[in-house]
């Protein structure tokens, strides 16, 4: 770009006063430094008082790329003699300031074309600077506009402030100034140098370009260093720093160790670290010396029923009653059912707060509708994207989801043969309804069969592990099956996706039921069992301790304590509950990763090489590769999450084991999926947010807790094992505790609080609370709705008022049709050379930049009065038909927009 | 010295990105046209085709729009500061707002400051392949006026786009290429 002989045109327009007459020259570079825009105005404006000859075409010239200039056009009609003589007023007594600041006039000049020289380096260097400056400059302008009319000791005050401010732009000679700084000044120069670091601090949010930037970036950058010593701020700088970082630190320490806390089970760091250890003893010895599964299930079965396991810390009877342990007296029952309520309470906790946050974030829930088409439009395309696979992937997406509600919207105008799509869709839950009840019972079947079985040795290992294996299989076969018979119903895909995933959550809750109502049975079994042992351990004990009197014949002698491993054992139904979980969720890893291994894996590689020698083409038609199921995948954890809750309190182990497992199969699924899978043909999310998904956990949650707590609120504990054995019921440790650790008033506290009389109306209260907020969300719902109905409706009438007076009035439609057509043309060669040179050199690229002006404009300050002089050739044109300028900015040099039509005169 | 000493700390775009990194991808582009010392600012443009053979922009339906809008003659060639531009503008810094102005700039695809049909058509087709019916076609292009059409004339201005753009969840997610 021809920069250069820009400048030197500019240099002309703006010059010839300088080099007319000398003593002028300080207010032009005043003026220049200031605003480089407004020099040519004023010198225009000038122009005009000397040459009246020559003040029509300069006009002209001016009007379409300085506003400024325009302005200052209407100002000068009326004030023209007086601006001449203000003028020339302050530059006398300019010129007596600067004596006493310098010492001479002839300094002054020169300074001024150093000042000059500088100038011109800068816009060599800056061809972006004239619209930065309106930034930071803005608001200089304008007084500077203004200070003309207004008093002259004003006047004085903004050059000399000027003065200080160009030195920083050309580095000349700034250090004498500085030196003589008042007070005010001072204050002037720190206002600056603030807004000079806004500007920093803003500049990445403009959209600008890089050279633009850095230009700027330099430019404040060199004000800011060079004047935030002066101003003794720098010195601050290091002490800031400090501070800066005490108070990350300070605000880091309680985040960063959040993630500590929100391990649940601190206490059972131990038991996991064991568990961890025991898990990998099996593995290793099973894969070593077991070549097929059914063999490692037996042994695994064998390991886990009547091994060492049974008795590891894994589980709840590993624990004893030892009411405190040690010097610091650690609580292990109350702790043990303090952790194992604290962990529902805090999950819960969690849960309902991400949910909240979800509805907070997706609070635009009520614009969902409101945008579909666009949003799919402008944003559904993933920059991300770097490879073609994905792309093809994501290109199918798209036109499907396009096709979707395209299909959707046509719905919405009609519907037809509603009966056949009704009865389809009965039909279909009830087939459904079949399947769960037929899973249901079989799962109650097999229980009710294990149960028989526990009472006999000689069992295969299918009848051992058969429980596991039908749930699993359960859990494999039935979705395809509902997705099959969902086809039948037609629904939108979305919906479907979420009947389905709510079908294979009942299928998985109801298993997990008819397990645990089965199980139940059991443990009701050994409770009644647990009676009879117990009366004879206490016959056992009582015998010994009778044998042994009888045959030392020495009362005074007590009895040495029976060897633990001698004691007759209740059945610890606690433990027997915690195996199950444990056997299930150990079942239910195998299954899964198996399912990948056959499921992905080994499809992946027959259809990947048999492909070279079969008949059709296997990638593409029937098997292909197997997709990744995400929602399936999720449900999977939902499921998985909701059996550690409920198995944690009975075999504690059970989170070390699941944390090893997902933790295991994140790296192995990865791989599976990078490996063998390819992405779902058609995705969709069940919903925007994620609330879908959570408020299934939130479900699981409470399932699980209900049986939980359940136990702990009725069921008598083993007598002879686990931390409440000799207890009546399990929560008897809170009232021990009560009784014996804390001060008598505490315990008359809590049977207050304990008391109905106080319980059922502080429940009545949060009633009537939860009553009170669901009616006020509901009436904020209604407003909310009434307010978007009474927006669309202005739409609508503003649409249909436009569309009336389109049609009444012809005569006006035809002017409003011709003027923007006139602007969107192609300028008609205009009067004046200069403006019409300029817009025969516009580039059809550098439209582009029509646009980025015009957002700088609308982004910085709203100053009208900001406009370049216009010399320089192609680069950004003058702000265009934005709604901010478009009454003074329209000018004939720019071509496009529907802005006003050019002022003609 | 480097080249890219030149824009260590002090760039204004820094805190968005790895300036080093950004260069040495630009130079791996064509090593033989940029040199290594920016000091003396060379006037260097990759055409084109380097830039939208970029893995980050190839399989991008938009590359070329956005080479367009980034560059400075306007036909996708950049120079380094555009090539920086660029990214830093979809970097996952970079603010929301300067975030919308950019894509409504890449989406206006005939640079008349307003998505008109013409451009929304376009826009449809080239994310779609070419797979949907010009009735549908026509018709997602009416509901997307319809829906965001402010001030209903008939096309997009940048208010309308930025208005509709920020209520939109995934724009930010979206809207961004990581290098």
């Amino acid at each position: 770009m021809p920069r250069k002989s820009d400048v030197v045109a500019k240099m002309e327009d703006v010059g010839i006063e300088i080099d007319g007459d000398l003593s002028d020259s300080d207010e032009d570079t005043n003026k220049r430094r200031g605003n480089r825009r407004p020099a040519a105005g004023r010198g225009g404006a000038r122009g005009r008082s000397k040459k009246p000859d020559s003040e029509d075409e300069d006009d002209e010239e001016e009007a379409p790329r300085n506003r400024r200039g325009a302005n200052k056009k209407k100002a000068a009609n009326s004030h023209d003699s007086d601006e001449k003589s203000e003028d020339d007023a302050p530059k006398r007594r300019r010129g007596g300031a600067a004596k006493k600041k310098k010492g001479g006039k002839a300094q002054d000049s020169e300074d001024d074309t150093e000042e000059e020289k500088g100038n011109k380096k800068n816009k060599k260097g800056a061809p972006g600077k004239k619209g930065k400056e309106e930034d930071g400059k803005d608001k200089k302008g304008e007084n500077k506009g203004k200070g003309k009319g207004n008093g002259k000791e004003d006047e004085k005050d903004k050059k000399k402030k000027k003065k200080n401010e160009s030195s920083s732009d050309t580095d000349s000679n700034a250090d004498s100034e500085e030196e003589s700084m008042s007070e005010g000044e001072m204050e002037r120069l720190k206002e600056e140098v603030e807004e000079k670091k806004k500007i920093i601090a803003t500049m990445r949010n403009k959209p600008w370009r890089m050279k633009r930037r850095l230009v700027h970036l330099k430019e404040c950058q060199a004000f800011v260093d060079k004047f935030e010593g002066a101003l003794g701020k720098g010195k601050g700088k290091k002490f800031y720093a400090y501070k800066v970082m005490m108070t990350k630190v300070l605000m880091g320490l309680p985040y960063g160790s959040i993630p500590r806390k929100t391990v649940p089970r601190a206490e059972q760091a131990t038991a996991q670290d064991y568990s961890v250890l025991m898990d990998f003893n099996i593995r290793g010895h099973t894969l070593i010396s077991t070549p097929g599964k059914g063999h490692f299930i037996t042994y695994y079965h064998f390991f886990l029923s009547q091994g060492y396991c049974k008795y590891s810390v894994l589980f709840y009877g590993y624990y004893n009653n030892q009411r405190t342990i040690g010097l610091l007296k650690f609580r292990l029952p109350l702790s043990y059912l303090m952790v194992g309520v604290g962990t529902f309470g805090y999950s819960l906790m969690v849960v309902i707060r991400t949910m909240a946050k979800n509805a907070d974030v997706g609070g635009g829930d009520g614009d969902e509708g409101e945008f579909t088409f666009s949003w799919k439009m402008f944003t559904s395309w993933d920059y991300l994207i770097g490879n073609a696979e994905t792309a093809d992937n994501k290109y199918a997406s798209i036109t499907t989801s396009f096709k979707e509600s395209i299909v959707d919207e046509q719905e919405n105008q009609k519907d037809e043969n509603i009966h056949l799509r009704r009865f389809l869709r009965v039909l279909a839950n009830l087939m459904i309804i079949c399947c769960l009840g037929g899973s249901g019972y079989l799962i109650f079947f097999v229980v009710k069969r294990s149960q028989e079985f526990a009472n006999r040795d000689d069992l295969s290992w299918y009848e051992k592990n058969e429980l596991e294996l039908i749930m699993s299989l359960l859990g494999l076969v039935c979705p395809p099956l509902f997705e099959t018979i969902a086809e039948l119903e037609e629904y939108h895909p979305r919906i479907a996706l979420k009947w389905q995933l709510g079908r294979i959550f009942a299928l998985f809750l109801g298993n997990l039921y008819t397990f645990l109502f089965a199980l139940f049975d059991e443990v009701n079994n050994k409770l009644e069992e647990e009676k009879s042992i117990r009366n004879a351990s206490i016959w056992a004990l009582k015998e010994y301790y009778a044998n042994f009197t009888l045959h030392n014949n020495d009362s005074e002698a007590t009895a040495p304590p029976i060897d633990p491993a001698d004691v007759i054992r209740g059945p610890c139904w606690e433990t027997a509950v915690g195996i199950e979980f444990v056997k299930l969720t150990v079942s239910d890893i195998q299954v899964t990763y198996l399912t990948i291994l056959i499921g992905d894996f080994a499809r992946a590689v027959i259809v990947r090489f048999l492909n070279y020698c079969w008949c059709w083409d296997l990638e593409a038609t029937y098997p292909s590769y197997g997709e990744f199921d995400i929602s399936g995948n999720v449900l999977g954890l939902v499921f998985n999450q909701g059996m550690i809750w409920m198995g944690a309190f009975y075999a504690p182990g059970l989170v070390g084991i699941n944390v090893l497992r997902l933790l295991s199969s994140m790296y192995y699924q990865c791989w599976a999926v990078m490996a063998t899978n390819v992405p779902h043909e058609r995705v969709f999310k069940a919903s925007k947010s994620n609330n879908f998904y959570m408020g299934l956990l939130l479900l699981i949650l409470f399932l699980s807790l209900l049986p939980v707590v359940y136990t702990i609120m009725t069921l008598p504990p083993s007598f002879d094992c686990g931390p409440f054995s000799g207890k009546a019921k399990m929560f008897d440790v809170i009232m021990e505790t009560i009784d014996l650790d804390l001060p008598a008033f505490l315990g008359t506290l809590f049977s207050y609080a304990a008391n109905p009389g106080l319980i059922i109306p502080a429940v009545l209260l949060m009633v009537l609370a939860i009553y009170y907020l669901n009616s006020v969300s509901e009436a904020y719902q209604h407003a909310n709705a009434e307010l978007k109905k009474k927006m669309q409706m202005a739409r609508d009438e503003e649409k249909n008022r436009r569309n009336n007076t389109e049609s009444t009035d012809q005569v006006m439609k035809d002017l409003e049709d011709l003027l923007p057509n006139r602007s969107l043309l192609p300028p008609a060669p205009p009067p004046e050379t200069n403006a019409g040179g300029k817009s025969a050199k516009v580039k059809p690229g550098t439209a582009g930049k029509d646009v980025k002006l015009q957002k700088d404009v609308s982004l910085s300050s709203p100053n009208p009065n900001n406009r370049e002089v216009v010399t320089r050739p192609p680069a950004p044109r003058g702000p265009g038909p934005l709604p901010g300028n478009g009454p003074l900015g329209t000018g004939a040099g720019r071509g496009r927009g529907r802005g006003q039509p050019p002022p003609r005169r | 010295m480097l080249g890219h000493k030149r824009f260590s700390c002090n760039h204004p775009s820094s805190t968005f990105f790895p300036l080093s990194r950004l260069f040495y991808r630009y130079r791996d582009l064509a090593p033989q046209l940029v040199p290594l010392d920016y000091t003396g600012q060379p006037d260097v443009r990759l055409p084109y085709e380097l830039i939208g053979s970029m893995p980050e922009l190839k399989d991008n339906p938009f590359r070329q729009r956005i080479a367009e809008v980034f560059s400075e003659d306007g036909e996708g060639n950049m120079t380094l500061d555009d090539f920086l531009d660029m990214f830093s503008v979809l970097s996952e810094m970079a603010p929301r707002d300067l975030k919308a102005y950019y894509a409504f700039k890449i989406y206006d695809f005939n640079n008349d400051d307003f998505l008109c049909k013409s451009d929304l058509e376009k826009t449809l087709n080239k994310l779609t392949r070419n797979e949907l019916t010009e009735e549908e076609v026509r018709m997602v292009c009416d509901k997307v006026i319809d829906e965001a059409d402010l001030d209903n004339d008939g096309r997009l201005s940048l208010e309308d786009f930025q208005h509709m753009i920020v209520r939109a969840p995934d724009f930010l997610s979206t809207f961004h290429i990581r290098i």
